[in-house]
């Protein structure tokens, strides 16, 4: 694809339309001299015995309007014939020269050059004068759609860099509540990040997720040196890349198949804890399905590609027996190859398909992929199938073959930068919990599931300041003591508690602790980490941040509202007092 | 030698000595100026203000605008010229004469800075 690169310098677009216009605009120039010089020169009609000639006033109102072909007729007197030959030439000159003049302006209006220029002229001042926070999404494919659609409905803005033309056509038919900055343009050039708003002091983050690994790895570099405190979230899809993104130190690294790999060692080697992670981290709305977990026994990986390798070694960790069906012809001496086609039923039945418990269907081809599967499934129909969907647009096909497990990468690199950005808590919490033994989840989960039901509740975080918990933090700046217990009272009836359960506690001193209990006071800065339901989310939120709830909450009392129930109130209070110490 | 820079240098020099050359004569004597040469100046200058359209240098934006002003002066010139001769009714007085070659005089002054960027600039040169 031959991508056209924006001028150097974008500053000068109007003098690049004047330069292209100089040989039209002199031609003009010269055509419309040499016609009213002419005009005044030629003999007109004898008035008196006298020869007319027309002056230079009149000859310009005569040419002006003949030769843009308005034409208001012979002015100001009739023409004599030498003057009528004299108005032919210069018709014919003129409109040949207006003709070639707006015919080089319409050229140069549809050239790509300049359209660029001006594109990325318009996109330039449209980045410089956001005043709001903004996210910088590299790569506008399905990941990057689904978490700028997000950021969207978050109520965030986000700037694309996007290097297919048709993608960032897209950007403008997709409904935004916010307006989307896109260009399109190779976003490994520094340049280009910078004009993107990488050093603009808005930015709160750069998000890369081309499906180019050296683009990402690009990018990764560029935020490192010239933002460096900009948190850096980049898709990583091959080991060495997740590597040297590491060695200077990228923030966020998502590597979807390393961590699809990781999900499926855990739920082979602990499956309680991984039930707990699929509760905490699944669709909120979506039930957990509790008895499809992955067994252990023997299992195919079919295409031992980026994918199948972390699925080996997912296996590898908890020596399970595996067979590889690979198209390549080498083998790594530890595992049993069969070279060949899984979507043939010979190189199935040669990796012992019928005794085998669970099957990888994990090329990069999504046909290849249902194939495998169709066809294993129909030569033992009890297989557990782990089922790799490359494009999203072939959805119903993979909704239509019910497997047990489907692994749509661009999703899950989507739920993984979302889930760091809008509760960034979430991380230290899951790396918390799968440091723990698989008793301490069972008893987790199930305190869990019977508060809040086996769907998949909201997870947010809060934080105990002054925008977000004015009351709150108000009350505790003035030395009260609050503990959590009486800020997850529900509102309307004080005995009961909201739907929702506080996971971890985060404190500036490095402190946090893990499923804090309810009598744990709050302190002025604290982050939290909560799970529930919709209302109990909103309701929380009210009860921290406005007095009159916080009040009911601490005391069971109603506030006096009101300038006269505040001041009736006051005196009662103030007359009660002189029988205190 | 570059044809571009000829045709350049040309243009400029021309559109001063045009211009010079109306400007000359007694300030309000009718028959020391001849409205041919207003029309050639005025033109030449046009021409010269298109051939610096699209220079990016600082030298390129100085020779733009002292361009702009001589054309600003010159079609002040003759729009003066076209109220006296046309629409006033009194025709070319001494009054009117004065005002139009004063008007031309200011543009004359323009056209001698672009002459003298011009000529700095070809001494700046070192080839």
């Amino acid at each position: 694809m031959n991508l056209m690169q924006p001028l150097a310098r974008h500053h000068s677009v109007f003098f690049l339309i004047l330069r292209r216009l100089r040989a039209p605009l002199i031609l003009l120039i010269t055509a419309m001299a040499i016609s009213v010089l002419g005009l005044t020169l030629v003999p007109g009609p004898t008035e008196n015995g006298e020869v007319q000639y027309l002056s230079f006033f009149h000859a310009v109102y005569f040419m002006s309007y003949t030769a843009t072909t308005i034409g208001f007729g012979e002015t100001p007197y009739a023409f004599s014939d030498q003057q009528r030959l004299w108005v032919v030439f210069s018709i014919y000159m003129s409109v040949f020269c207006w003709a070639y003049t707006l015919g080089t302006v319409f050229a140069l209006l549809s050239d790509r050059n300049l359209r660029q220029a001006i594109a990325t002229q318009r996109f330039v001042r449209e980045v410089r004068r956001l005043r709001e926070p903004f996210y910088l999404v590299c790569g506008y494919g399905e990941t990057g759609r689904l978490i700028c659609h997000a950021l969207d409905r978050m109520g965030l803005r986000s700037v694309v860099l996007e290097i297919d033309e048709a993608k960032v056509g897209e950007i403008d038919l997709h409904s935004f509540a916010a307006d989307v900055p896109a260009l399109c343009a190779d976003a490994s050039n520094p340049e280009l990040l910078g004009y993107a708003g990488l050093t603009h002091p808005n930015c709160a983050g750069v998000i890369a997720l081309t499906n180019n690994d050296a683009t990402n790895l690009a990018i990764a570099i560029a935020a490192r040196l010239l933002a460096p405190k900009l948190p850096a979230l980049c898709r990583a899809e091959h080991r060495e890349t997740s590597a040297n993104m590491a060695s200077f130190g990228t923030r966020h690294i998502i590597n979807p198949f390393e961590r699809f790999g990781e999900t499926l060692a855990l739920a082979l080697h602990a499956p309680i804890a991984s039930q707990l992670l699929d509760w905490l981290t699944g669709i909120p709305g979506t039930a957990v399905d509790r008895d499809r977990r992955p067994p252990r026994g023997h299992w195919i990986v079919c295409g031992h590609g980026r994918f199948g390798r972390w699925m080996v070694d997912a296996m590898d960790a908890e020596s399970l027996p595996v067979t590889i069906i690979d198209r390549g012809l080498q083998t790594d001496g530890t595992h049993r190859w069969v070279h060949g086609d899984g979507t043939g039923a010979e190189a199935l039945l040669e990796a012992g398909v019928q005794k085998a418990t669970g099957i990888v269907a994990g090329t990069n081809s999504d046909t290849d992929n249902l194939s495998i599967a169709v066809t294993a499934r129909e030569l033992n129909p009890e297989l557990f199938v782990i089922l790799r969907q490359n494009h999203h647009a072939n959805h119903a096909l993979f909704d239509a073959f019910e497997s047990d497990i489907t692994v749509l990468p661009s999703e899950i690199v989507a739920y993984e930068c979302l889930a760091i950005l809008s509760t960034p808590l979430l991380v230290p919490f899951l790396d918390e919990i799968r440091r723990r033994d698989e008793e301490w989840c069972s008893v987790q989960l199930e305190r869990l599931t019977t508060r809040l039901g086996w769907n998949v509740p909201e997870i947010w975080s809060e934080r105990v300041n002054l925008s977000k918990a004015t009351a709150l933090y108000r009350r505790l700046m003035r030395g009260e003591t609050i503990s959590l217990g009486m800020v997850l009272r529900s509102t309307t009836q004080a005995d009961t508690y909201l739907d929702c359960e506080v996971l971890f506690l985060e404190r500036d001193d490095d402190d946090h602790l893990l499923m804090p209990a309810h009598d744990t006071p709050l302190r002025p800065g604290d982050e939290l980490l909560l799970a529930g339901t919709r209302h109990a989310r909103n309701a929380f939120a009210l009860g921290i941040a406005n007095e009159h709830t916080l009040e009911y909450l601490v005391s069971g009392e109603d506030l006096p509202d009101g300038w006269i129930w505040r001041k009736f109130s006051r005196r009662k209070q103030q007359a009660a007092k002189p029988h205190l110490p | 030698m570059n044809l571009e820079k000829v045709i350049f240098g040309f243009f400029i020099l021309l559109a001063a000595t045009l211009n010079f050359g109306f400007f000359v004569g007694e300030i309000d004597n009718p028959a020391h100026h001849d409205i041919y040469e207003l029309f050639a100046a005025l033109v030449v200058s046009l021409i010269a203000t298109v051939l610096k359209f699209g220079d990016r240098t600082q030298i390129g934006a100085v020779h733009l605008s002292t361009s702009l002003v001589a054309d600003l002066q010159l079609i002040a010139a003759a729009m003066m010229w076209g109220y006296a001769a046309h629409i006033s009714g009194a025709g070319l007085t001494p009054e009117a004469t004065a005002s139009v070659v004063s008007l031309s005089g200011g543009a004359l002054l323009a056209n001698l800075v672009s002459v003298t960027i011009l000529i700095a600039e070809t001494i700046m040169q070192r080839r």
